[in-house]
């Protein structure tokens, strides 16, 4: 007995493919799917890992990332798993890989035209706290009635005097649909808008497969008298001395030390000295 | 420091290592096999063969052994090797009907046309430890055998009321439409009758029988007896396209459960009785009883009741129940969170600066 490649068989990579073009067609539109069990558990990537299983082609270079990192477990166990299951080449160099597929994160180096980045969602409805009926949310969407989200972000700012939403801050893309951006940082979410690569967005779990093609309008949500103001550990990296990069704060001791380094650690171990 | 978020390698494959040496437990003792497994934790097997959706006990009994007894992580092994089998096609619908009973028991009726019959049911057992169990012994002399007191398959209690015009009657399928097959599908609300049957059925056992539990205790009452409850193997037929006509494969074991409820009628309804229906692979009468019970609670807006309760719910029933999608979700959490975390951290520190 011997599984596919990649995994998944072909009628399904087939069915996942013809979701995606849907997808990539209507920016920002959630496309259910009908997503299959994987053999690692919901809510650890099986979306992304769909979505990648089914572009992913023998000459394809692929980069896994979580946090940032390329060595946390659950990049390492995914990026063995397409190693196992589809031979393919792997790299941690953000420049060098074709398919990148990441949880969590943007990589901070400009993504280049040809490049995929597939994103791991765990809630792709960006309305589920206000309105966890999809029928409903479904209605919302199709009637782009996002005056629940807009009400929300002034309440916050009326509350807390800024966007209480440090990440997973809700998008709108090319104007028309209201779209998350899977738990990355609001940091990120600059990175989006017009971004060279296409950006590719699967939900297991939630059945759903969303799309951002290359150089669509991606903007975050926002008042023009608030606007976005995403937020970032005011340190300099402590290994490579980055201060435009995203930080992860590492406790190193109990009496209150901190060390802030580089969560993309590609990107650090290019830049350190 | 640095490191200690690192080396996510090593680190797996010897939790693996260490996970393969505690699931083999004290090597002086023997090792569990697939077949004791079978043969032994049958209604273990049967529960890992229902919320696995698959129908097989070998692989049911592997999984279990390899999961350590863990059953919604043996559930899960079964999904993903299901998935990944090709799928020739339908069968025909189970004739239920025509079941080699192993058990058939009615709360509605004190006799009834082919009787009572109790199978081997924990029911009227004491819940006392036998002791004796723990030491090896000899197998159990082999229970009595009686013959049915009238042949052929006992009438169901459901059609005995329809004679009688005091059931409703289900809409008549349309041959001509395939089911949905959540399985290639994903859900949609509003889902037919047939889609949340095929939801609840690989559905969570415990989680379904908290919602039954809930609409008995008034969140959702439907006023239910049992119609009928019956175990046994049913045939399985098939119609290969090259023969056109149906040929039987084989049979499965089956539990299935006819609640009758009371319906004070409506406007266009005469009061009669509606049927709540649970069906699983294998011996599981809770899971069927609780299965029935949400049904009918789900039938709850098309028979003009008023709603609002849980188990009324149809996207709060439908989107939860599973449990291999659960688990993940909820387990998931264990996962490192740190950069959302750093985010929420700063965002804390930048309000409570701006507080002061």
């Amino acid at each position: 007995m011997t599984y596919s490649y990649a995994f998944l068989d072909e009628a399904t990579k087939r069915m996942i493919r013809r979701a995606i073009l849907k997808a990539v067609a209507i920016p920002g539109h959630q496309v259910p799917f009908g997503a299959r069990e994987m053999p690692l558990p919901y809510g650890w990537g099986t979306g992304g890992i769909q979505v990648t299983a089914s572009i992913i082609g023998r000459s394809d270079v692929l980069k896994v990332i979580d946090q940032g990192a390329d060595d946390t477990t659950n990049a390492v166990s995914i990026r063995r798993f397409f190693a196992r299951t589809a031979g393919v080449a792997t790299t941690t160099h953000t420049a060098e890989a074709s398919i990148i597929q990441t949880r969590h994160r943007i990589p901070e180096r400009v993504l280049q035209p040809g490049q995929i980045i597939v994103y791991q969602v765990p809630m792709p409805e960006p309305l589920s706290r206000l309105e966890p009926r999809v029928v409903e949310s479904t209605k919302l969407h199709a009637l782009a009635d996002y005056g629940l989200m807009q009400v929300r972000l002034y309440e916050d700012i009326a509350r807390h005097g800024r966007s209480a939403s440090a990440y997973n801050h809700p998008v709108m893309v090319n104007g028309r649909y209201l779209m998350s951006p899977s738990p990355i940082p609001a940091f990120d979410n600059p990175k989006m808008d017009r971004m060279p690569a296409l950006q590719l967005f699967g939900a297991g779990r939630e059945k759903r497969i969303y799309a951002v093609p290359p150089y669509t309008s991606v903007k975050s949500l926002d008042f023009e008298d608030h606007p976005f103001d995403p937020i970032r550990a005011p340190h300099p990296c402590a290994i490579c001395g980055a201060t435009d990069s995203y930080l992860d704060e590492i406790v190193t001791d109990d009496v209150g030390g901190r060390m802030f380094v580089c969560s993309d650690t590609d990107h650090c171990e290019e830049r350190a000295p | 420091m640095y490191v200690s978020v690192k080396g996510g390698e090593q680190a797996i494959s010897n939790a693996h290592a260490w996970l393969a040496e505690a699931r083999r437990g004290d090597a002086a003792l023997p090792e569990l096999s697939v077949e004791q497994v079978e043969q032994q934790l049958t209604l273990a097997v049967d529960r890992v063969m229902a919320e696995g959706a698959c129908a097989d006990r070998g692989l049911a009994a592997l999984a279990v052994k390899q999961s350590r007894g863990d059953l919604i992580e043996a559930a899960f092994l079964l999904r993903a090797y299901r998935t990944t089998l090709p799928r020739f096609g339908g069968s025909l619908p189970l004739d239920t009907g025509a079941m080699r009973l192993q058990r058939r028991i009615s709360a509605t009726y004190k006799d009834l046309p082919g009787g009572q019959l109790l199978g081997p049911t924990f029911d009227y057992t004491h819940r006392l430890l036998e002791f004796s169990l723990a030491a090896a012994g000899e197998a159990p002399p082999p229970a009595p055998e009686m013959e049915p007191e009238e042949p052929g398959p006992p009438p169901r209690v459901t059609a005995l009321l329809a004679q009688e015009g005091l059931m409703a009657a289900e809409p008549e399928g349309d041959d001509d439409t395939p089911p949905p097959d959540l399985t290639r599908d994903p859900l949609s609300c509003p889902a037919s009758r047939a889609l949340r049957l095929q939801v609840l059925a690989r559905g969570d056992e415990g989680f379904l029988l908290g919602l039954g539990y809930s609409t008995q205790r008034g969140y959702g009452n439907n006023h239910p007896f049992v119609g009928e409850v019956r175990m046994g193997e049913a045939s399985v037929e098939v119609v290969p396209p090259e023969l056109g006509f149906a040929i039987d494969i084989g049979d499965i074991t089956l539990t299935e459960c006819q609640m009758v409820n009371q319906f004070k009628g409506s406007l266009t309804e005469p009061p009669q009785f509606t049927r709540g229906y649970g069906l699983v692979f294998g011996h599981n009468e809770r899971k069927a009883m609780a299965m029935a019970l949400v049904d009918r609670a789900l039938r709850g807006a098309e028979l003009g009741e008023d709603g609002g309760a849980p188990a009324q719910d149809e996207e709060f029933v439908l989107y939860h129940c599973d449990n291999v999608e659960a688990t993940g979700f909820v387990e998931h959490l264990k996962l490192p969170h740190h950069v959302d975390f750093q985010s929420e951290l700063e965002n804390v520190r930048a309000m409570r600066a701006a507080q002061q």
